[in-house]
């Protein structure tokens, strides 16, 4: 679908989904009515980031900084970010 | 509540966590409707767990894992303490997910909900037209209100379901069905066919769908997704297909306490809505935590594992993807909740699926022929 986001848009989940740790499955998890996904690790390192608040560009830094050895860590925010945004996660503002 | 008693877990059988709780919170309903997923003999019990036995229920599930939490019955909206309820259950970190007939739901309501944080309100509507909507719901002016609450919903700022539960009399309206829920901005459409439990077995045969029927509205919903995705809208169709068309079972619940926790107006905790009609033993609240309930009572484990199947399930090669199928229907239809479901075509009684069949293509019953689902109904089936 689409793959035009840019650093500057602003994600926020859409309204419905929380997103939160639960510690009987020892994995972070979004909620949304009547379902449940379970997140891996780099998912709710991004989620985590995702605030309303903060822009795209924002949250790459902030990741980068976090972890530096990861490479092309642009390029995996933002596909992820897609597929969120394609399958109404989340919302570009 | 306590936790004592003796274990019937089985060694070596580790069962996932009752990840979704369903607090059927009554039986009391002001609809009729002839499909309903109450047992038939609903009116044998009206005791009802009290405010704070509900909420110690909550935050035991939330101990144990459980995130979705449904408030459900009969119509949950005739308890008072609603508000209170979705207040605690979100305050311990549930998802909370309010299932309604929609009559009996005020502005007011909505609103002092959503200050007690709950997060989701689906509707169940009986047909997108007045009239057959308020034949099935036995009563004469459900549709208007509902419409008017679906509206209040979305206006509050809730995401919102709209559950149709489609059978042969309003299943070719699909069109008109989908029409009306992308009207009301609904985020999520469940067309569920109906599932043949409770009053809706009673009723079957003047409700399976024929499967002429199903083909039409499956392609039309398809249709539908399709014009949704190129326009990159947001609401999702979700098709629900009756098992009776299967050659092979559902793997009901993700496998016996595997997932889905119940529990009744009366306390009684459940693997499933159905299985309280199963001659099995099952535990109550009052008398048990729910971690005995779900670890060690007898009811939780009668269906784990493998070791209980008969043939053919026992030496069958997909017994781990479909768990046998649904125990309840088993029993239903062959009288032992063991076996496997008839649903399967290795089934010996696989011949009772392929006669409903049958009987949708040529014998079904009218809908003036329904038996709705009320007290003094189930009353009489008690005396039976």
């Amino acid at each position: 679908m689409m793959s035009d986001i840019q650093l500057t848009q602003i994600p926020a989940l859409r309204r419905g989904f929380r997103f939160q740790w639960e510690p009987a499955q020892n994995c972070h998890v979004l909620l949304y009515p009547e379902g449940m996904i379970k997140l891996n690790e780099s998912a709710a390192a991004v989620l985590t980031e995702v605030d309303g608040t903060r822009s795209v560009g924002a949250i790459v830094a902030d990741l980068q900084a976090r972890y530096p050895e990861a490479e092309g860590i642009q390029e995996d925010i933002v596909a992820f970010l897609e597929v969120a945004v394609e399958r109404f996660w989340i919302e570009l503002r | 509540m306590n936790g004592s008693g003796s274990s019937f877990a089985k060694p070596g059988y580790e069962p996932g966590p009752p990840l979704w709780l369903l607090a059927e919170l009554t039986y009391r309903c002001p609809l009729q409707c002839p499909y309903c997923s109450n047992p038939l003999d609903f009116a044998r019990s009206h005791e009802e767990l009290s405010t704070a036995e509900w909420i110690e229920v909550f935050r035991q599930a939330r101990e144990m894992g459980a995130a979705q939490l449904g408030f459900s019955g009969g119509e949950p909206l005739v308890r008072q303490d609603l508000a209170e309820l979705i207040e605690a259950a979100r305050g311990l970190g549930y998802y909370t997910n309010l299932i309604t007939s929609g009559i009996g739901l005020t502005e007011e309501k909505i609103a002092s909900f959503a200050e007690a944080g709950l997060d989701h309100i689906q509707i169940s509507f009986q047909a997108a037209d007045e009239e057959v909507n308020n034949l099935l719901a036995g009563s004469k002016k459900a549709f208007a209100h509902k419409l008017e609450m679906a509206r209040a919903v979305k206006k509050h700022g809730y995401p919102m379901v709209l559950n149709f539960v489609t059978h042969r009399h309003n299943i070719d309206n699909i069109d008109q069905i989908i029409r009306l829920c992308i009207e009301l901005e609904a985020d999520f459409v469940e067309l569920a066919t109906c599932q043949f439990y409770g009053w809706a077995e009673l009723n079957r045969a003047g409700l399976l769908p024929s499967k002429e029927q199903l083909v039409r509205a499956e392609r039309i919903t398809n249709e539908w997704r399709d014009k949704l995705a190129a326009q990159n809208h947001p609401c999702k169709l979700i098709f629900v297909t009756p098992d009776y068309y299967e050659e092979r079972p559902k793997a009901c619940m993700n496998g016996w306490g595997n997932l889905f926790l119940d529990i009744t107006p009366d306390g009684t905790a459940l693997p499933c809505h159905s299985a309280r009609q199963l001659p099995v033993e099952f535990p109550n609240v009052r008398e048990h935590s729910i971690e005995h309930i779900w670890r060690h009572s007898f009811g939780f484990n009668k269906f784990r594992g493998y070791d209980w199947m008969p043939e053919p399930c026992r030496s069958c090669d997909e017994k781990e993807r479909d768990f046998g199928g649904c125990r309840c229907q088993a029993f239903m239809l062959t009288g032992d909740a063991a076996n496997a479901d008839p649903v399967c075509s290795k089934s010996a009684h696989h011949g009772k699926i392929l006669a409903a069949r049958d009987q949708a293509d040529h014998g079904a019953l009218g809908l003036d022929q329904l038996q709705h689902r009320n007290e003094k109904a189930s009353k009489l089936i008690l005396k039976v």
